[in-house]
């Protein structure tokens, strides 16, 4: 390990905490591995809170986008308002490596700590403004537009975030801890997602469906709520100190002055950014969506489970596998960071059509309907009857009626079977009615414990694979590149493996269920593809030792 | 293990293009303005294709590398990032 960090000390340079500041010269490992446990946890704590907030931001409109669609996208065409609600998430994922230029760069010139400072605001005031948005039917077009800029801006907060937290723990982390350390930030996009899930859910549960999806109604809580929080993060994050490889830097007038040109137009780093890509990030990518939304909307839309217990497994798996991100990370301070990264790509490939086949088959109905079921109740005759949407047609307004059946097998599993009716009412005031539904659909299924525990279990799988490519993650990356332009190059592959690759797994998962219906598990060859080339690269490519000196 | 490296360098060059190729070939075959289903939708392409050509551009650029020899000795330290 070298040990030639010597510089002199400041005490308004984000040395505060050094044990004996009149000491002149000091060596920066030294000072790292003597850092006191309590001031690790607060820098931990402080990056660690105001990145799982920025996630749960992010999530909440991903989460709501039925109902944001709705609410701020023109009516008439369900699709094409959830289809817009999607090109917008995908955006919002697509402006994340620009935001990581933007800031990295930022990072990389004025330091981490004022940089993850503004992302959190910009972030927490782009969510908040979003639940303030009047809706299409108010505004018009000026609704969506405004909801697509503040989700620009989140999109771009977020890009800028993770990889100023990640670098501020990783520079605060002695060597042998790094991974340990910085693994805490990664347990902050799931804990995420957890906080975002249980907040939509609380707000739900608490409320009518009506109210819950009314103009002003419950949806806007879990944005307005996110104000509070950043607030509090922003209060917390300001105390702290810059990071002391960076205050380091710059106290030698070594920052970079173009960490731009630096990190991607000279070859030697370029090549460390593509390599950090497409042999690590981009299988880490797909593995993280995979594993927790992929898994989520399947559960959902495909399997059509209920929705508190679609939610309640999530966050059951999400509980049980968090604690294996630190502990990855831990481990990869002993047996290095690739090959636990590489076994977690190589397990999801290897399982990821069994288990969602298995979901697939647990919840087929045709099983369940030739088991005899129990007839609960019947709302055949609703009054009113369960109209949905009316559609604008060429000559008429055509409008679904529901007709619900509730059932119940002997073992526990509860499901309501769905019949639609269509009738259309022309410009003559004529009325007629479709041939009634002879293929009726099966939805709000309801599973037995036992089998809502294997389901648990399964999910708690996948996430599981998400902490091995994730824990390690961090660490590596930070290794990778040089203190001066280690913010920019690391968050640009970082946002492009995440963003793209796996923000992209449930829009191509569409399109390929779409262009395949025949095989409802078609959506998952994207991520195993994904995956299997990433681990090609990452093996034959990458190397497993632990850069032990970051301080260069 | 080098020599896997460089010409697994080739087959990254290859690949790339194919992936582009497969993309456009793809949405042509699907695209259609009168369709209703979310395949037909040309901007969902647009944004795809435009997404993934960069992308695919630095594959090409890893597999040039990698075909050269440029990732037959990764560096040891930040020092040998600043050589170039």
């Amino acid at each position: 390990m070298k040990r030639r960090s010597i510089y002199k000390l400041s005490s308004n340079r984000g040395y505060d905490n050094v044990p004996g500041k009149n000491v002149f010269a000091y060596s920066l490992n030294n000072y790292l591995d003597s850092m006191k446990p309590t001031t690790i946890r607060s820098v931990i704590t402080a990056s660690s809170v105001g990145t799982m907030i920025e996630w749960y931001d992010f999530y909440i409109f991903g989460m709501l986008a039925k109902t944001i669609s709705t609410q701020f996208f023109p009516e008439g065409n369900a699709t094409a308002a959830l289809l817009s609600t999607l090109a917008i998430f995908a955006a919002g994922f697509i402006v994340r490596p620009f935001g990581a230029l933007v800031f990295g760069r930022l990072g990389d010139l004025i330091g981490r700590k004022y940089t993850f400072l503004l992302t959190l605001v910009l972030m927490g005031g782009s969510t908040f403004l979003i639940g303030l948005v009047p809706s299409y039917k108010a505004i018009g077009i000026a609704a969506p537009l405004l909801v697509l800029i503040l989700r620009l801006l989140q999109g771009l907060a977020l890009g800028g975030e993770y990889g100023g937290a990640a670098t501020y723990v990783a520079e605060h982390a002695p060597v042998h801890k790094r991974g340990y350390y910085t693994s805490w930030i990664q347990t902050t996009a799931t804990l995420g997602l957890f906080a975002a899930l249980g907040m939509i859910m609380l707000v739900k549960l608490n409320m009518s469906e009506a109210a819950f999806n009314a103009e002003w109604g419950g949806w806007r809580y879990p944005f307005w709520i996110s104000i509070l929080l950043v607030g509090i993060s922003v209060y917390i994050r300001l105390k702290m100190a810059e990071s002391p490889l960076f205050s380091k830097l710059k106290a030698e007038g070594k920052t970079s002055i173009n960490p731009l040109k630096e990190s991607f137009r000279h070859k030697a780093n370029f090549k460390m950014v593509l390599l950090a890509l497409f042999g690590a990030v981009m299988g880490q990518g797909v593995i993280w969506y995979t594993g927790q939304f992929y898994a989520q909307s399947f559960l959902e839309n495909t399997c059509k489970i209920e929705f508190e217990q679609s939610r309640t497994i999530i966050l059951w798996g999400i509980v049980f596998a968090t604690p294996f991100f630190v502990f990855f990370g831990w481990l990869s301070d002993k047996i290095g960071r690739k090959w636990i990264m590489m076994a977690g790509m190589l397990l999801g490939i290897l399982t990821y059509r069994p288990i969602f086949n298995y979901f697939l088959q647990e919840t087929n109905t045709r099983e369940w309907r030739s088991q005899e079921p129990v007839l609960l109740t019947v709302n055949e005759n609703p009054n009113p009857p369960l109209k949905t949407d009316s559609i604008k047609e060429a000559k008429a307004v055509a409008t679904l009626y529901h007709k619900n059946s509730h059932w119940q097998l002997n073992n526990g599993i509860r499901f309501t079977e769905r019949r639609t009716d269509t009738t259309r009412q022309g410009n003559d005031g004529f009325t007629s009615f479709d041939v009634p539904d002879q293929n009726p659909t099966h939805i709000d299924k309801h599973l037995p414990s036992s089998l809502y525990w294997k389901f648990v279990g399964l999910v708690f799988l996948l996430i599981l694979y998400v902490t091995m490519v994730y824990g390690p993650i961090a660490a590596f990356l930070v290794e990778m590149f040089p203190t001066k332009i280690r913010y920019t190059s690391m968050s640009l592959p970082y946002h492009i493996g995440n963003g793209v690759f796996g923000g992209l797994v449930p829009f191509i998962g569409l399109l390929l269920t779409t262009s395949f219906p025949a095989d409802p598990l078609v959506g998952l060859w994207y991520p195993i593809g994904v995956a299997t080339l990433c681990l090609v690269i990452g093996t034959i490519y990458l190397r497993n030792k632990i850069d032990k000196d970051v301080t260069d | 293990m080098n020599v896997v490296k460089r010409y697994l360098g080739i087959l990254w060059l290859v690949l790339a293009p194919a992936v582009i190729y497969f993309l456009v070939d793809r949405a042509i075959v699907h695209i259609d303005p009168a369709g209703i289903k979310d395949i037909n939708n040309p901007v969902i392409w647009v944004i795809i294709i435009t997404i993934f050509t960069p992308i695919a551009v630095g594959l090409m650029i890893f597999g040039w590398y990698a075909f050269r020899g440029e990732y037959d000795h990764l560096p040891e330290s930040s020092k040998e990032l600043d050589e170039f």
